[in-house]
């Protein structure tokens, strides 16, 4: 590798423009909220960020963001069981469809969602007779959520659960696994780390997201107002170090977020390679 | 590559069928189904809702709502906003894939993990830090007001907010691809003799064209459609400061639902778009892997 630097150029170039780029554009901006929230007094930044009505916001956010991932978890392996593994009319035409939240603009799923739940919506208008609400409740966040998150578990599950070797399988079943304990027994754990991996993307994920939930959530505080929303409220008054503390929060909750989801990786890759 | 090369069973038709390894016909049918409903329910109903909506008060209402002044002018804008941060990111991201695929050096998987950063802060907080740095109240904000530079509340800010958000697609999309695929090609070609950017245009760039091409398209598709982060460092004034996403805010809360809907069909046209592109190119990819594994399958068909 020390030869290659030697024979191709462009290594200085090229890591000086990545370099550059990334202190000017990321990691300068970033550090504003670094910067500003020191600004604060270390009781100050507590009593924001403690505040019941910010609490009440990350109840709303986390607890929306778990339900929908977890939700996502179980019908993301379904669906990408049910696209490796069966054949039927459509479905190379289904499998792209999956990436559908990643392309829509999220202002779009936002409305669309919000319409389709209300009370006279195509969907809300059935639920309603049950006493049903989706459209302006804790519940309607929960949906788009899981409209958003649902593409990061198919797409995390669909390459493991392909490249898993259908011998093993065979085996198993040779030495009388019945079928639900092969799955159980054998394919589950394989695929577990990948599992486990795109419940963490959908959920980081939906902590951070704004446009498809702002229009369903109905944005009551302390009811139904998101921890992003929260953080454009404090903006729009000009609270800018109230936002960068709840923003840091934030922040620092996706960061543990992101390097779980390393750790992750790395061990199921440590894994496959032992 | 070798093994990568070897013949793979010549179909990939239903490998479940052999009765060890495969569910009973009703187990495989039910799945499918609550599969099939389950998507059907989160995507194909909103989709179709957007159009239904959008065409709600007649063809005529629809194409007035998408040819009005302020409708177009954001159009415009979304445009703009596009067409100067993918180019950018597009340099950023070949710049970055090639230092790190091509050379070792020491912190290269912070650098990695720098890449991806945008994609791990919310959209709201991406904007945010620009108000932050560039703001009245921002770090450079009285420098900025000395000049009479106006950044934030700008089309400016949108296109800073617009490239931070977009920066990771093209790098992460090509560092995989460029690593997987060595530097041995480049070498040769500098040994016997090219230039950097003749090696950079002749050999590299075919090798990585679908996969830059597939970012491009990812990228392209979130600069159009980015809501949160440009909300925040948007002026919202009609016709001035605003995206076709945010366009379509101000419509629904002004309760211009059909209208509303009607320029959102337009942005889901282009996510149809996006996705029919980046579906074609995924299976040209495979294509030109498997073209790519020709001569070798001929080879082993020669030798046996």
């Amino acid at each position: 590798m020390r030869r290659s630097r030697g024979v191709l150029p462009g290594f200085g170039l090229s890591l000086g423009i990545t370099c550059t780029y990334l202190s000017l554009l990321v990691l300068l901006p970033l550090a504003t909220i670094v910067g500003r929230t020191s600004d604060l007094s270390w009781s100050a930044f507590w009593g924001t960020i403690s505040n019941p009505r910010v609490v009440a916001s990350y109840r709303v956010t986390f607890g929306a963001s778990l339900v929908a991932a977890l939700v996502n978890t179980v019908f993301g392996l379904l669906v990408a069981w049910v696209l490796v593994r069966y054949r039927f009319p459509g479905r190379r035409v289904v499998d792209a469809m999956v990436d559908l939240p990643f392309a829509l603009p999220t202002a779009v799923a936002g409305i669309a969602l919000t319409t389709l739940y209300a009370g006279n919506g195509w969907v809300g208008s059935l639920l309603e007779p049950f006493g049903i609400k989706v459209s302006y409740t804790w519940l309607g966040i929960t949906v788009a959520l899981i409209f958003i998150g649902l593409p990061f578990v198919v797409r995390t599950v669909q390459p493991v659960l392909d490249d898993l070797e259908i011998e093993v399988e065979e085996a198993a079943a040779s030495l009388g696994a019945q079928r639900w304990q092969t799955f159980s027994r054998v394919v589950f754990p394989s695929v577990a780390p990948a599992l486990l991996t795109g419940f963490a993307l959908a959920f980081a994920r939906a902590v951070g997201e704004y446009g498809s939930v702002v229009f369903i959530s109905g944005n009551m505080p302390m009811k139904t107002e998101i921890v992003p929303l929260l953080i454009i409220t404090k903006l729009e008054q000009y609270d800018y170090a109230g936002a960068t503390a709840v923003a840091l929060v934030m922040l620092i909750a996706s960061f543990v977020l992101l390097l779980g989801i390393n750790l992750l990786q790395w061990a199921a890759r440590r894994r496959s390679e032992a | 590559m070798a093994t990568m090369a070897l013949p793979r069973p010549a179909t990939t038709a239903p490998r479940s069928l052999t009765r060890a390894t495969g569910e009973s016909r009703a187990v495989r049918w039910t799945l499918t189904a609550i599969a099939l409903v389950f998507l059907a329910l989160t995507l194909v109903l909103p989709l179709a809702l957007v159009f239904h909506e959008a065409f709600s008060k007649g063809l005529a209402a629809y194409v007035a709502a998408i040819r009005e002044p302020d409708a177009l002018s954001a159009a415009r804008l979304t445009l703009l906003i596009a067409s100067i941060a993918v180019p950018i990111n597009l340099v950023f991201g070949v710049a970055a894939a090639w230092c790190i695929a091509k050379f070792e050096f020491p912190g290269k998987n912070l650098l990695i993990t720098l890449i991806d950063l945008p994609f791990a802060v919310s959209p709201v907080i991406s904007g945010m830090i620009f108000v932050l740095l560039l703001g009245t109240n921002g770090w450079f904000g009285s420098w900025l007001q000395e000049h009479d530079i106006k950044i934030i509340f700008a089309v400016p800010g949108m296109v800073l907010a617009t490239t931070f958000v977009t920066a990771p697609f093209i790098a992460r999309e090509l560092i995989p691809l460029m690593q997987e695929q060595g530097a041995d090609e480049e070498e040769a070609a500098i040994v016997l003799g090219a230039g950097g950017w003749q090696t950079f245009f002749r050999i590299t760039l075919p090798n990585i064209k679908w996969g830059l091409l597939y970012g491009l398209i990812l990228c392209n598709a979130r600069a159009m459609g980015e809501f949160g982060a440009v909300s925040v460092v948007s002026g919202h004034i009609r016709g001035e400061t605003d995206t076709l996403p945010l366009h379509v805010e101000i419509l629904y809360n002004e309760y211009a639902f059909a209208a509303s809907f009607a320029v959102a069909s337009v942005l889901t046209l282009l996510a149809l778009v996006t996705l029919t592109l980046k579906t074609l190119v995924e299976w040209q990819q495979k294509r030109s892997a498997s073209d790519a594994a020709e001569p070798a399958r001929i080879l082993e068909r020669t030798v046996a």
